[in-house]
């Protein structure tokens, strides 16, 4: 059996799709579970937090420049610096320490 | 009837719809990184430019699509394909699930199926840092300005291949990292217990991506079991209470 990419690529926007769709369409009133509450509440949270950290050690060329930007971005967002901001500022944050340590060595 | 909160007719709707252009658009230039990167891949399992495209156009998912990507190369087959989109995308469930305690009563039913098509860790993320319901015109006009660049990213990855400095790639890598930082640390400085949260957070994350026991394991699953596990220990020790956040949106 031969497989098609135009199929693929069929499951893989259904399955994604379902999943997103779902949940919004499904629920239609305010959980009144407490615990369920508080559960939402931290996902997004959570999940930020786990994706970010050791990840962003891991995106760069070298890991001292993903942990300066993360610790730029930390600082910059902590005082009130915009979305916009903050990512140009870790953007910024690694070409430049890269861009240093390719010129020392 | 009742009102739709959300009509056009509103001067406030288009109001929203620009803020959420605008604050889609960063979102957009870190997602043509990633994009960039992804249609490298895709190139090499045999992915042309217009099926890079239409993937990234659908699918919207940086994590699955690589999985995807591999199972296309591997030639595995379509029930592989589709367990692995669940595995890799569940936490867009979980984000699904906490959308839906956000929208309006009296929010009309079409704007639901319409607001889960893009729903992704950055769109999500400044979505749900909003004051408030959820508007549903806020997130087209972010899907609107990032969208396009996830799938315009792909096929110019597939076409262009290694052409960009491996310096630049790097830099812009960071700016999705940037983007989450933006979303928890305010919460973090207003919430205590988001804060002590973060920071537990990142201890174990590093942890179980260091600890052998779990190396087969993907990123992608850890994400979910560790966002599992750890809200849950925190929703049985830290109950949020929700009468508060409802006095702060009546201000």
């Amino acid at each position: 059996m031969t497989y098609h990419i135009y199929l693929y690529i069929l499951v893989m926007a259904l399955v994604s799709y379902a999943i997103r769709v779902l949940p919004l369409v499904l629920l239609r009133h305010q959980i009144q579970n407490r615990f369920l509450q508080s559960f939402l509440y931290y996902v997004p949270y959570v999940t930020l937090a786990v994706m970010t950290f050791p990840a962003i050690l891991e995106a760069t060329q070298s890991p001292i420049s993903g942990a300066l930007a993360l610790i730029v971005g930390i600082v910059a967002a902590w005082f009130g610096a915009s979305l916009f901001r903050v990512a140009v500022s870790c953007c910024a944050v690694v070409f430049v320490t890269e861009l240093l340590m390719s010129l020392l060595g | 009837m009742r009102e739709n909160p959300y009509s056009l007719k509103k001067p406030e709707t288009m109001d929203v719809f620009r803020q959420g252009l605008r604050d889609g658009l960063p979102i957009g230039l870190g997602y043509f990184a990633v994009a960039f990167s992804l249609g490298i891949t895709a190139k090499n399992a045999g992915v042309s430019p217009f099926q890079g495209f239409l993937m990234s156009l659908l699918t919207n998912a940086s994590a699955g699509e690589y999985a995807g990507i591999t199972l296309i190369a591997a030639g595995s087959t379509y029930l592989e394909m589709a367990i692995m989109i669940l595995v890799a995308n569940a936490r867009y469930l979980l984000m699904s699930c906490a959308m839906s305690q956000r929208m309006h009563p009296d929010c009309p039913w079409y704007h639901r199926p319409l607001m889960a098509y893009d729903i992704t860790d950055e769109l999500f993320a400044i979505a749900i840092s909003r004051e408030g319901y959820l508007h549903p015109y806020y997130t087209y006009g972010a899907v609107l300005s990032a969208a396009p660049f996830w799938a315009v990213g792909t096929a110019l990855g597939c076409i262009a291949g290694n052409l960009m400095p491996l310096r630049v790639i790097s830099a812009l890598s960071v700016a999705l990292f940037g983007m989450f930082l933006a979303v928890i640390v305010p919460a973090a400085r207003k919430d205590k217990v988001i804060a002590g949260l973060v920071t537990i957070c990142f201890v174990v994350s590093y942890v179980a991506y260091h600890l052998p026991a779990l190396a087969a394991i993907s990123s992608g699953t850890k994400t979910i079991l560790l966002t599992v596990v750890i809200s849950a220990v925190a929703a049985v020790l830290f109950p949020h209470k929700e009468e508060e956040k409802k006095e702060d949106e009546a201000q």
